[in-house]
C-alpha cells in the first residue's frame, strides 16, 4: 500500500514541478547585539530561566554546591560528574523510566544563542536524553566561549547533524493553556539554570 | 455548515465574546512586540516565503531526498495518500507491536485525519499530552485554536473538567494548581506509554531529520521514554536545507505566541539505540493544492496561528464556528479547498481587512485568496441563490450609468418614506445590529454640479 501511495504521490507532484523557482540567495542582514553575553542573560531571564556566569570549573563546582536545587535534590542524574556528583544508579541507567524520580538533571550543552536565551544540547554526552525533560529541575553547563548571535549563526555552527537527538532549550517548561496565564513547569523541568563557564 | 449561524450562537454571550476577543488580541500584541524588535523581520518573512515557494515547486525531489537520507539514518518512512491510509499505517504499527497505550503531542495533521477516534475504536488508549489538548480531549471537544487549543474556555470550566476527571478540589480554578494536577496525571501516562506519536513542525530534505517544537516539553517526554516514536507529517512540511531552519525557528514562536523561540526545539535524526523511529508522510489533498496556482501558497502555512489571533472575525466568533480542524483565515482557505460544498460559507467569514496577510510569517496572501474563493464558489454555484441573483443584479446596475443613477434617485426618495420594519427586515443584512446612515438628499454628482471645487477657497 505504501509503495503504491508513494508512486502516486510523487507522480502527481512531478507533474506540477516548476524548475524556474530558485532557492533564495544570501541571507538578509541580521541583528547584531553589542553585548551578546548580556543579551543572552536578559533573554534567558525573560523566558523564565536563570543565567549563571563563572570563571572556571572550580568556581562552577563551588557555586553549584550552594545552589538550592542542588542542595535539595535527593536523586540527581548528572552527566557532568566533576561538577555535580550524581546518584550512581541513575547516571548509568539503561531504562529511561529509571529516571522517573530524578529531582535534578545536570547536563552538558554545546553553545548558547544570544538572541533568544536558547542553549544547543545533543545526546552526545547524555546517557538518557529523557533526563532533559523528566527531571524536576535542570542545570545546563555550557562553555562561555561557544556561542551564536542568532539562529542563522546557530545552524551554521551546527553544520551537520550526526546525533539521533539535538535540541534548543530556552527556559524551563511552560504553558499558558489555561486562560493565557503563564505557568512555569508544565511537564518538563520546573526550573532551568544555565551555567556558562569562562 | 453556515459560519454566520454558528457565530450567532457564540456572540449571544456578549461578555464571553469580548473576553475571547481580548485574550487573542493580547497574543497579537505580544507578537508585534517581538516582530518589531527585529529589524530584519520583513526580510525574514520574504525569505521564508521564497523557501516555501521553492519547496512547493520541487516537492517530489525534496521528498525523495528526505526519504533516502532518513532511511540511511535508520528512520522508517511510510507514505499515505489519504487520511484513512495514514490512520491504518499508524494502527498497523501499533498493533503489530502489541501497543495499547499511546501518548501523543500536538499534531494538527492527526486531528485532521481523526486519528484518535480511529485508534480508540480499535482498543488503543490515546492520551493528548499538550495541556490545552488534554483539556479539550477530556471534555470530548475538538481544539478551538491550532496553538491555543482551549482558548475558548475559562479557568472555572477547566477546573470543573479536572474535578470530574482528575479529582481536583471542587471550585478550584487557579491555573498554577490546575497545571500541577495535569502534570501529575500526565506523568503517569508518559511513564506508562508504549509508544509516542508527534507531529512535525519542519522536516529537512538535506539531513533526513525533523524538528518538533513545544513549550511544555510534552513531545520530548512522550518520545524519550517508550521505545517507539511515530512522527506524522503533511508532505508540505519539508524544508530543503538545515540552514533554512534558521529562518523558520526565528519566525514561528515570535508569530505564534510572541516568544523569542519555542522552549523546546527538538531535532530528531535517528532512533534511540535499540528503539524505532517512524515517519508517516501524508498527502491527503496536499498534492492537489500544490497543483493549483491560485491557492498553492496555502501550503506555506507553518501553523503558527497568527492569522487567527489578529482576525476580527475569528476573535469574535470563536474557533468552533468554523467547524474545521484549522479555523480562522488559513482554515477558511484550506477548508473549502478540501470540501467546497461543506465549507462554502468560510470565505465570507472575512471582512477583507487584510490583517492576516500582514502578520503571516510566510506571506500567504490570505485575504486575496479568500476574495478569489468567493468568485470560485459563485462560479461553482456553491453560494445561496439569493446571493447569486443579488450579486448579478447589483453587478448589472453598477455596470450601467443610467441604472446606477436611477437606483440612487429611487433609494434617496423611497427609503426615508418606508416604515422601519420594512427597512430593517430580514432581507436587509446591512440593517442587522446597526443603524443605517440617513439617506442624503442629493447624490455626490448633484452636489458637485451645484458646488464645483473652487481653487480660490483652498
Amino acid at each position: 500500500m505504501t509503495d503504491d501511495a508513494r508512486r502516486r504521490i510523487l507522480e502527481r507532484l512531478k507533474r506540477v514541478r516548476r524548475a524556474d523557482v530558485p532557492l533564495p540567495g544570501e541571507l538578509p542582514e541580521t541583528i547584531v547585539f553589542d553585548d551578546p553575553r548580556a543579551k543572552f542573560a536578559e533573554m534567558l531571564r525573560l523566558v523564565g530561566g536563570t543565567p549563571l556566569d563563572v570563571a572556571d570549573r572550580d568556581a562552577a563546582r563551588a557555586m553549584l554546591a550552594e545552589l538550592p536545587v542542588v542542595r535539595q535534590a535527593k536523586q540527581i542524574v548528572s552527566y557532568v560528574p566533576d561538577l555535580v556528583p550524581g546518584t550512581p544508579e541513575l547516571d548509568t541507567a539503561d531504562d529511561p523510566h529509571a529516571l522517573a524520580g530524578a529531582d535534578l538533571a545536570v547536563c552538558p550543552a554545546e553553545f548558547w544563542v544570544a538572541e533568544n536565551g536558547a542553549v544547543w544540547v545533543t545526546d552526545r554526552q547524555i546517557g538518557q536524553r529523557v533526563s532533559l525533560f523528566l527531571a524536576q529541575h535542570l542545570i545546563l553547563i555550557v562553555p562561555g566561549s561557544q556561542w551564536a548571535m542568532q539562529m542563522h549563526d546557530a545552524y551554521r555552527r551546527i553544520g551537520s547533524i550526526d546525533r539521533p537527538f539535538g535540541g534548543f532549550i530556552s527556559g524551563p517548561s511552560k504553558t499558558a493553556d489555561i486562560e493565557q496565564s503563564l505557568v512555569i513547569g508544565a511537564h518538563g523541568a520546573r526550573s532551568l539554570h544555565v551555567v556558562r563557564i569562562g | 455548515m453556515e459560519h454566520a449561524i454558528n457565530a450567532d450562537r457564540f456572540t449571544a454571550d456578549a461578555e464571553r465574546t469580548g473576553w475571547h476577543d481580548q485574550a487573542l488580541w493580547f497574543v497579537r500584541v505580544k507578537r508585534d512586540r517581538m516582530a518589531n524588535a527585529l529589524p530584519e523581520w520583513e526580510a525574514l518573512r520574504t525569505r521564508a516565503a521564497a523557501i516555501k515557494a521553492y519547496v512547493n515547486a520541487n516537492l517530489a525531489e525534496l521528498l525523495e531526498r528526505f526519504e533516502t537520507q532518513a532511511q540511511a539514518r535508520g528512520i522508517v518512512v511510510h507514505w499515505a495518500e489519504t487520511a484513512e491510509d495514514h490512520n491504518r499505517i499508524v494502527l498497523d504499527l501499533l498493533r503489530s507491536r502489541g501497543v495499547t497505550r499511546v501518548v501523543k503531542s500536538k499534531s494538527m495533521l492527526t486531528e485532521e485525519c481523526h486519528l484518535n477516534p480511529y485508534l480508540e475504536k480499535h482498543g488503543i488508549e490515546v492520551v493528548d499530552t499538550d495541556l490545552g489538548e488534554r483539556i479539550v480531549q477530556l471534555r470530548k471537544e475538538p481544539p478551538s485554536h491550532i496553538v491555543l487549543p482551549a482558548i475558548h474556555l475559562k479557568k472555572e470550566e477547566v477546573g470543573e473538567t479536572f474535578r470530574e476527571h482528575l479529582g481536583t478540589e471542587p471550585g478550584a480554578s487557579d491555573p498554577q494548581y490546575l497545571t500541577e494536577a495535569a502534570r501529575g496525571h500526565l506523568r503517569e501516562k508518559f511513564l506508562a506509554a508504549q509508544a509516542g506519536i508527534t507531529g512535525v513542525n519542519f522536516a529537512i530534505a538535506e539531513t533526513g531529520g525533523f524538528v518538533v517544537c513545544t513549550n511544555e516539553g510534552n513531545a520530548d517526554l512522550g518520545v524519550s521514554l517508550p521505545p517507539i516514536h511515530i512522527a506524522c507529517m503533511g508532505i508540505e512540511k519539508l524544508l530543503p536545507r538545515l540552514e533554512d531552519l534558521g529562518v523558520f525557528t526565528r519566525l514561528l514562536a515570535r508569530s505564534a505566541t510572541g516568544q523569542p523561540v519555542t522552549t523546546y526545539t527538538s531535532h530528531f535524526h535517528a532512533p534511540r539505540p535499540g528503539c524505532e523511529l517512524h515517519v508517516v508522510l501524508v498527502d491527503a489533498g496536499r498534492s492537489e493544492i500544490a497543483a493549483n496556482p491560485a491557492y498553492r501558497e496555502a501550503l506555506n502555512c507553518i501553523r503558527c496561528g497568527a492569522c487567527m489571533n489578529t482576525c476580527p472575525v475569528y476573535r469574535r466568533s470563536g474557533g468552533f464556528s468554523y467547524e474545521s480542524t484549522v479555523p480562522g483565515p488559513i482554515g477558511s482557505v484550506l477548508g473549502p479547498l478540501r470540501e467546497p460544498k461543506k465549507y462554502h460559507s468560510l470565505p465570507y467569514a472575512c471582512t477583507l481587512c487584510g490583517s492576516c496577510t500582514d502578520v503571516c510569517p510566510v506571506r500567504i496572501p490570505l485575504h486575496h485568496q479568500l476574495l478569489s474563493f468567493r468568485q470560485t464558489l459563485a462560479e461553482k454555484k456553491l453560494i445561496p441563490w439569493t446571493k447569486r441573483v443579488g450579486m448579478r443584479l447589483t453587478g448589472k446596475m453598477l455596470g450601467s450609468g443610467w441604472a446606477y443613477r436611477l437606483t440612487g434617485r429611487l433609494a434617496r426618495w423611497w427609503v426615508p418614506k418606508l416604515p422601519r420594519f420594512l427597512v430593517y427586515s430580514r432581507l436587509n443584512a446591512w440593517g442587522k445590529q446597526r443603524e443605517l446612515p440617513p439617506m442624503p438628499k442629493r447624490s455626490f454628482r448633484e452636489l458637485y454640479r451645484i458646488e464645483p471645487p473652487d481653487d480660490r477657497r483652498r
